[in-house]
Parts: C-alpha cells; sequence; structure tokens
C-alpha cells in the first residue's frame, strides 16, 4: 500500500507534472469561477481549439509552442471579429465557423509528416514532459494571475452580478469582457504545453463547476475550485501510473469524476431538505 | 411632499434631449423636455420598448445624447433594475450586493474601505433586511431582493435613483413595504424615477413622464394622465369600463428590451 503511493513520487517526471497541474489548479481556481458565473465556458473551450494551427505551425518551423499559440489566438480573435461583421451571423455562429475551420486547418497540418512533435501531443499534451522552465512559466502566470483577480474582484462581483446597472456604478461591462478574455488566452495559452488542446479546457472550466455545485460564495467557490483541481491532478496522476493510461487522459477523468461527485453530494444535500446551506 | 419637491434642487435637468444608438437610423426616443427635483417621485409610463430603458441609459450617462441638453450630477445616478431579471444564481449575500454600491467611489483595483462595509450594513437595516444580510442574495423572496437593491443605491448614496418597474412581481405586503421606503427616500430629497407599466402608480406620483419613442407628456398626474395623453403613449385605443372611469389599457408582455 504504502508502495502503491510512494512509487509515483520516486518519479521525477511524476512530481513535476503534479506541482504543473497544482499551479494550473490556482489559476484555473480563480480564474475558472469568473469564467463559469460570466456564462464563458464555450469562448473558454474555442480560444483553446483557435490555438491549434498555430501550435502545428511552430511545431513544423520549430519555434515556440508560447508563441504558435499566441499567433493561433490572434488568428483566431481576428477571424471572430471579421466573421462576426457578416449580415444575418450572429455572434455564437461565427465563433463556431471560425474555430472549427481553424481546428480543422490545424488537424490538417498536424498530420503532415514534417510535424516532429506528433499531433497527438498537441491535442493532448505532455503533463509528463514538463520542463523546469515551464514550471517557472506556470508558477509566475499563477502568482500574477491571483494577483490580477485579487485587485479587480470587487468591481468583477460587481459587473458580473449586475451588467445593465454597471455603467451606474462606474464600471463598463465591455472592459469586464476584455479582461476575462485577456486573462483567459493568458491562462490557455501557459496550460496548453501541459494539457494539450483538447483537455485544457477540463482544467480551466472543470474545478470551477463543480465548486459552484457546492458552494454559495465566491472566495469560497475559488477556494474549493482550487483544491479540486489539485486533488484530481494527484489523483489523475496516480491512476495514470498504476493503469498505464494517458497523463492527461486521466487527469480529465478525475475532474469528470469530481463534477459527478459534486452533482451528487448537492442532490443527497437538496433530498434531505436541508438545502445548501442559507446563510454561511 | 408635491409642495417640497418643486422648491428642492435640480438633479435632472434635459432640455430637447434625444438619444440614438450607433448604426441606427431614427432616434430611439426624441423631445426629452423635463426636470426632476429634490424630493420628486417622477414616473415614467410608456409601451414596451417605448424608451424607457434608453432613457435610463441617458441619464447614467452609458448613453451621450444624440442632441440637445442633458445634465445629471455624473456618477450620483443609480439605477435599481428589476429584481425578477437579477441574477439568482450568483455567489452573493445581500451584505455583498449592497456592498456594490461602493465600486462607484473606488477605482477598478480597490478594496471597499471599512466605511464602506459599515455604511452597506446600516443601509441594509435601513431597508428592514439587517437580519438578513448575511443571506444569499437568490434565496430571498422577490420584495426583500427588490429592497437590497435600493440598499445598493443607498451605499452608492445617489441622489437620484431609477427604478425599474420596482413594484412588478411583488405581493401586496412586500408592495406596501417598499411604497414606504420609496416615500421615505423621496422625504430625503431623493429624486426618484420609476419605470412602470401601472396607471394607478403613475397616478400616485408626483409627475409622471409619458414616451412612446417621443415625449408625449411631462406634468401632474392629472394633466399627463388624459385620455388622450395614455392613447398617444400607448398607440392604442381605450376601452373604457364606464363613462368617466378609469381605463383598461391593452395587454401587454413583460420582455421589452
Amino acid at each position: 500500500m504504502i508502495d502503491w503511493l510512494t512509487d509515483p513520487l520516486a518519479q521525477r517526471i511524476v512530481l513535476r507534472g503534479i506541482a504543473e497541474l497544482t499551479l494550473l489548479g490556482v489559476v484555473s481556481g480563480a480564474l475558472g469561477c469568473w469564467v463559469v458565473l460570466a456564462g464563458r465556458s464555450y469562448s473558454a473551450e474555442s480560444l483553446a481549439h483557435a490555438m491549434l494551427p498555430g501550435l502545428v505551425v511552430a511545431s513544423l518551423l520549430g519555434f515556440s509552442l508560447l508563441l504558435g499559440g499566441a499567433l493561433g489566438l490572434l488568428a483566431g480573435a481576428l477571424g471572430i471579429a471579421l466573421v462576426g461583421r457578416l449580415p444575418r451571423l450572429d455572434g455564437d455562429v461565427a465563433v463556431s465557423v471560425v474555430i472549427t475551420s481553424l481546428f480543422g486547418l490545424g488537424v490538417l497540418l498536424g498530420l503532415a509528416p514534417e510535424v516532429p512533435a506528433g499531433l497527438s501531443d498537441l491535442l493532448f499534451g505532455d503533463v509528463l514532459g514538463v520542463t523546469d522552465a515551464d514550471l517557472v512559466l506556470t508558477a509566475a502566470l499563477a502568482v500574477a494571475m491571483t494577483a490580477v483577480l485579487a485587485l479587480v474582484h470587487h468591481s468583477l462581483l460587481a459587473v458580473g452580478f449586475d451588467r445593465l446597472s454597471a455603467p451606474a456604478l462606474g464600471r463598463s461591462p465591455a472592459a469586464f469582457d476584455v479582461l476575462l478574455a485577456l486573462l483567459l488566452a493568458l491562462a490557455t495559452l501557459v496550460a496548453v504545453q501541459a494539457l494539450g488542446n483538447l483537455l485544457v479546457v477540463a482544467m480551466l472550466i472543470g474545478p470551477a463547476a463543480s465548486a459552484r455545485l457546492l458552494c454559495r460564495r465566491i472566495v469560497p467557490m475559488m477556494a474549493l475550485a482550487t483544491a479540486i483541481a489539485a486533488g484530481a491532478s494527484v489523483a489523475g496522476l496516480y491512476l495514470s501510473y498504476h493503469a498505464e493510461l494517458a497523463a492527461g487522459a486521466s487527469v480529465t477523468l478525475a475532474l469528470v469524476a469530481a463534477f459527478v461527485l459534486a452533482s451528487l453530494i448537492r442532490a443527497v444535500v437538496r433530498a434531505s431538505g436541508t438545502a445548501v446551506p442559507v446563510r454561511s | 411632499m408635491r409642495d417640497r419637491g418643486l422648491s428642492g434642487a435640480v438633479l435632472a435637468d434635459a432640455d430637447d434631449v434625444s438619444a440614438r444608438y450607433p448604426g441606427a437610423g431614427v432616434p430611439a426616443l426624441a423631445s426629452l423636455t423635463f426636470a426632476v427635483r429634490a424630493g420628486e417621485r417622477v414616473a415614467v409610463l410608456g409601451p414596451n420598448g417605448g424608451g424607457k430603458t434608453t432613457l435610463f441609459r441617458l441619464l447614467t450617462g452609458e448613453l451621450p445624447a444624440a442632441g440637445g441638453r442633458l445634465e445629471v450630477p455624473a456618477g450620483r445616478v443609480a439605477i435599481v433594475p428589476q429584481t425578477d431579471r437579477s441574477r439568482l444564481d450568483y455567489p452573493v449575500s445581500a451584505l455583498d450586493v449592497a456592498l456594490m454600491g461602493a465600486v462607484s467611489r473606488t477605482r477598478w483595483w480597490r478594496r471597499p474601505a471599512r466605511a464602506d462595509r459599515a455604511l452597506a450594513r446600516t443601509s441594509l437595516e435601513r431597508v428592514g433586511l439587517g437580519d438578513l444580510a448575511r443571506v444569499t442574495f437568490g434565496d430571498l423572496s422577490g420584495g426583500q431582493r427588490q429592497r437590497v437593491l435600493v440598499a445598493r443605491a443607498l451605499v452608492q448614496d445617489a441622489p437620484l435613483l431609477l427604478l425599474d418597474e420596482p413594484f412588478s412581481g411583488l405581493d401586496a405586503p412586500s408592495a406596501e413595504r417598499l411604497e414606504r421606503l420609496l416615500a421615505e427616500l423621496a422625504g430625503e430629497g431623493r429624486g426618484l424615477l420609476m419605470a412602470t407599466h401601472d396607471l394607478e402608480q403613475a397616478r400616485a406620483a408626483d409627475l409622471v413622464l409619458c414616451v412612446n419613442r417621443v415625449q408625449v407628456a411631462f406634468g401632474p398626474p392629472a394633466a399627463a394622465l388624459t385620455r388622450e395623453e395614455i392613447e398617444r403613449t400607448y398607440g392604442a385605443a381605450l376601452v373604457p369600463l364606464d363613462d368617466d372611469g378609469p381605463a383598461l389599457l391593452p395587454p401587454h408582455h413583460h420582455d421589452h428590451a
């Protein structure tokens, strides 16, 4: 039993993976809650997918995935802005058209034999391939994200609660959207290296979506989301180690399990009649 | 109350103001000429899409006037939105919501001051919700939520309050309670602008502003709520209930833009 617990930890790459995912958990705990509360989960997913061609081109040409992802995001944002101007297309349709096109283009490019990293690493990430430099970058992101969100916390809360009245309080809902989109792009960019194009969304959205089911206040929700992200990361990597499954997929599985568990707890608490506590 | 109101300071002053949304050919609202003074309760009567929301946007400064002259105290106008459109799923307490009024005085990156927290508590006490301060906003009744949103306006310390159908969906005791609270606020010199569909509420106000894409009438209820003005406001014929009694308005839906 002890061996079962300690064996994975003897592996440096597993430790690095746990550290990386826990740091990303801090990011997703704080940012993911705002994204979920603002109903922006779809944008989060779209952003991640829009990056794919950029990532593939970066690995084809041998420059940084970070830069490639950033360029991919830029192309996606421009595309959405341009297609959104076409008459008779509403915003979501514009996003879908651009994102699926870019994602398809990414897959097409990624299947070229010249791509060294392989399409699957770009799609599903490589948690166990995290370098020290990646860890430093993710730690910097976690610190910066927490600091920014702590500073603007009360403004975000006021705008998110009541967009229509926000201008009367001297706050612009548009600025709220831009800030959230920028932070989301930044987080996706950093997280995509470890989690890949498809699984990054699970990490950014899953813990917050689970915590939302159980929390009545936003700060506890953020704390719980961070804990869920960290717990699912460790559980996922153990699962991956012992069952010899892909690391990213195992973590995603653990995140989904956490969500199912949160839903069950909520259902039981509701059925027991006490409701989730009214006062806190 | 009327006398005091008319002698009060002018809180909002509109002279032939029009509003136009970007890209729209025709103005959304035109020919606005009215004034709201301290202590006055002004009912804003109009059909769905008649420009009540646009008027509120003008007064908060969100939408600049496309023409005319509009004077409102910058940053001193509070909105009390319809509570059934507020987010009931948001993880905040009544106190959190009241405290949101304080962001109007702080920068993006600042936390509310200790004094603001104290003000949020006393504002909740003023609206009779001191003992429910820690309850989740979405768990309160409609009337209680409406009063929390009034408390937010008090924390903002706005002399001019814009209330969007404050009585819609309230049961009679809640409505009476809110009515007393609004009378108190007017009594201490705040100006209240209340969007409403309800003719009876409009009749109870000090002044009535009728809008239907243009200003149809502005004045005391007796002058502004004649049969002719109401028909022009709603653009439909009225069905009289009896010869000179109240009239029945055509049915309306509540999901105006």
